[in-house]
């Protein structure tokens, strides 16, 4: 095959672009400029679009023997991930946007214009695992490195975007992926990880935003409605939080306090206990499944955050088929409207859906 | 060449292959020992090929050998003139630094960097649709204020349309005043004849690997009367403007590469503007919405013999130029940003084409190696890639 190898800087991209190499396939090296102003971009290992980075990518493809070129899909990581970004936060939602850019860029517009230049994949370096099933389903499993295994940011991923996909590296687990780095003489062998979300350059996300939303005056409240202070912007809160609220004194038993709701049109955050944290059912929307839909309710194990745990629960399609219902088994704490629902049957990937509404013990909690 | 072309080369305009003699020049000097500067033998004998360098390269460019000052390159060159003209000529008063709409980053970014750093007030003068000067404007620009000017510059034959700029009309306008006409000649040198003197210019920058010499080594020509502040200070070679050790097997290849380049300036021009004929011709036969840019006539005084820029509207540069590279055949989108995305030219936005069409362009450039067997090479490979990025235009529509 021709394919399109994404290559970050990063060595897991480095490795994978090598891999497919050794696979047989014919492989184009591309950096994806995402920042329209790469200079502004933190350099070293933070983040994912810095000169540096394309540097260090262009260095890997030179040592892997392919050919290398960067692309602009600034417009549309601008578009489709940043104001996105923004838009969830500001409806009181709590966005990922690196799922997001798989799905809206790495396989969809990068995948669009490799296919549209004759390539017939592309090829990145996260950990998953693809496999053919008898009736040719493509199904994804969890990486066999369960501490890398990113099936959770892939899950939003069609059919189609899936069977034009490669990760060459999900049958591995990091340490071998470094040392197979340094074996095939890349120099990002031992380049540390990237963390946070490569377009904020400092990984301050509430002065980020508060910087592009301005002041959006609010209150803090306890659970019955009393101000405890005013904020500058609910989006500078995620549910779950605890650090940062500031509240000057101790709630009445003590305990510390938590974000439980934020209520985006009057900016609203409710605090309390960690105990009301807690949610055992969930609405999800965008609903898509790997294959055909299920006729009746799953026992199966769910995961709602970024290498969050798994929950066991029950998951039936809504009843209009354009949602998903799901009941924990095991309740969830901090779980924040806007985040992914990635439904597994063990290892595989059944579905995923975007939550929505949580839900406690029969009360809903959060709209 | 020996060696059987694997590739068929379209970027002469941003490094030429060096001239065999020239690289034979090159290796053999690299191997002596001697510092120009040294009083013994080993120095005379360095000197001797120094200043012989120095003799040929003046007479193949119509210049004394005392107006050649060497320097790493056409980079290096321009900010040497521009900024050194500044510096010795600036008053309170006297701020005014001109050049044109499509200079290269070379001259540009040396320009807007005194603005933002030293107080010059800098002014550009506009280009025509085929990315001319406009010879009109300047004459306005220049006659408001003409003593308040450091330098006027405008480069000799544009890098990616590779359109002949009017010099002779703005050395006659900056003449009347005294103002001192610099132009950047590294796209010209090799491909029409130079000559410094009868140009009537001030200063005037060459570089030796766009003529099949060495990267590493250009000369800015400079009548004697002018005494830029130097950007380097140190051992006062090159006139005490230029310090720093020659770098004599540099030297004397670059003066083999311009002997051989204006010995056969004439014969290599003709045999070039054919191949670019045959260009053209298949350009616009396989991809009959293509537009050629710049100026459509042949001669010294339009057009260098060696450029096509073309436009394939709907198309990507960058995504056309994947594909011919994928196909063995490399050519140009025009600069590209330190991140290495294409922008825009600021030559084809000068010239007044929109972004679109600006991002839809590609330079083919042709040099001294360039072959029939290189053109049916293109026109046998682009009909493909231009289909196919042309579709990837169209996919990633709704983007911008």
């Amino acid at each position: 095959m021709r394919v399109i190898a994404a290559m970050s800087g990063g060595v897991d991209s480095a490795v994978a672009a090598a891999r497919a190499v050794e696979a047989g396939h014919d492989v184009t090296g591309v950096h994806l400029a995402l920042s329209r102003n790469p200079r502004s971009y933190r350099s070293g290992a933070r983040g994912c679009c810095s000169i540096e980075d394309a540097g260090d990518a262009r260095r890997a493809a030179d040592a892997i023997g392919i050919p290398f070129y960067t692309w602009d899909m600034s417009d549309e990581f601008a578009d489709e991930v940043v104001e996105d970004f923004i838009a969830e936060y500001t409806a009181g939602r709590t966005p990922n946007p690196c799922l997001r850019c798989n799905e809206k860029i790495k396989f969809a517009a990068v995948l669009d214009r490799a296919m549209a230049l004759g390539f017939d994949a592309v090829a990145t370096g996260h950990y998953a695992q693809l496999r053919t099933a008898a009736d040719g389903t493509i199904e994804m499993h969890r990486a066999v490195d369960h501490g890398k295994d990113q099936s959770y940011v892939l899950g939003v991923l069609t059919q189609d975007q899936l069977r034009h996909s490669l990760f060459p590296l999900g049958g591995d687990t990091k340490d071998m992926v470094r040392v197979e780095a340094e074996r095939r003489g890349l120099q990002v062998a031992h380049k540390p990880d990237s963390h946070d979300i490569c377009f904020i350059a400092d990984g301050d996300n509430a002065g980020w935003l508060s910087e592009k939303l301005g002041p959006k005056p609010g209150a803090i409240v306890d659970e019955s409605g009393a101000v405890l202070r005013e904020h500058e912007g609910a989006y500078q809160f995620t549910i779950g939080q605890r650090r940062g609220l500031k509240l000057g004194m101790p709630a009445d038993d003590g305990k510390p306090r938590f974000v439980l709701d934020i209520e985006p049109v009057s900016g609203t955050v409710t605090v309390g206990p960690r105990e009301h944290l807690l949610v055992d059912g969930l609405e999800c929307l965008k609903p898509l499944w790997c294959g055909t839909a299920p006729t009746e309710e799953l026992e199966c194990t769910v995961q709602l955050r970024a290498h969050g745990a798994e929950h066991r629960a029950r998951v039936k399609v809504g009843d209009d088929g354009g949602s998903i219902v799901v009941a924990l088994i095991d309740p969830a704490e901090g779980i924040a409207p806007g985040q992914a629902c990635v439904i597994y049957d063990g290892s595989r990937v059944v579905g995923s859906g975007t939550i929505a509404r949580t839900s406690r013990a029969a009360t809903e909690i959060s709209a | 060449m020996s060696a059987a072309p694997s590739r068929a080369y379209f970027d002469h305009a941003a490094t030429t292959p060096m001239h065999p003699e020239a690289l034979a020049v090159m290796t053999r000097e690299l191997a002596r020992v001697g510092n120009a500067s040294s009083l013994h033998a080993s120095g005379r004998a360095a000197r001797r090929v120094v200043e012989e360098s120095r003799e040929r390269i003046a007479e193949r460019l119509g210049a004394r050998p005392s107006e050649v000052v060497f320097t790493s390159g056409g980079t290096e060159a321009n900010n040497l003139a521009i900024k050194g003209l500044y510096w010795a000529r600036r008053t309170d008063q006297r701020r005014r630094v001109l050049f044109s709409s499509i200079e290269h980053h070379a001259l540009l970014d040396p320009v807007t960097w005194l603005a933002a750093h030293e107080g010059a007030r800098i002014e550009v003068t506009p280009v025509d649709r085929e990315g001319r000067l406009r010879v009109d404007a300047l004459k306005t620009a220049i006659e408001s204020a003409p003593d308040d000017i450091t330098a006027v510059t405008t480069m000799w034959a544009n890098n990616e349309m590779g359109t002949i700029q009017p010099i002779s009309e703005v050395v006659e306008l900056a003449a009347q005043h005294d103002i001192p006409v610099h132009s950047d000649a590294v796209q010209a040198a090799g491909y029409v004849p130079l000559d410094f003197e009868a140009s009537g210019l001030d200063a005037m920058t060459v570089t030796a690997h766009k003529l099949g010499g060495p990267v590493g080594v250009g000369a800015l020509l400079m009548k004697r009367e002018l005494t830029p502040t130097p950007l380097l200070h140190g051992g006062g070679q090159e006139r005490d403007v230029r310090s720093g050790t020659i770098g004599v097997a540099l030297l004397a290849a670059f003066a083999t590469a311009l002997d051989l380049t204006v010995e056969h300036q004439a014969e290599q021009a003709a045999r070039i503007e054919r191949l670019r004929e045959r260009i053209v011709e298949g350009i616009t036969r396989l991809v009959p919405d293509a537009v050629v840019n710049g100026d459509p006539l042949a001669g010294d005084d339009h057009r260098l013999p060696n450029i096509v820029h073309v436009t394939f509207p709907g198309c990507e540069g960058d995504a056309l130029l994947m594909l011919l590279d994928a196909h063995g055949v490399e050519v140009s989108t025009g600069s590209a940003c330190a991140a290495g995305v294409p922008q825009p030219s600021h030559v084809l936005l000068a010239m007044g084409f929109d972004e679109a069409a600006a991002r839809g362009s590609l330079r083919f450039s042709l040099g001294h190696t360039s072959t029939d067997a290189d053109v049916d090479r293109l026109l046998e490979v682009l009909p493909g890639a231009h289909e196919r990025a042309r579709a990837a235009r169209l996919v990633r529509g709704g983007a911008r």
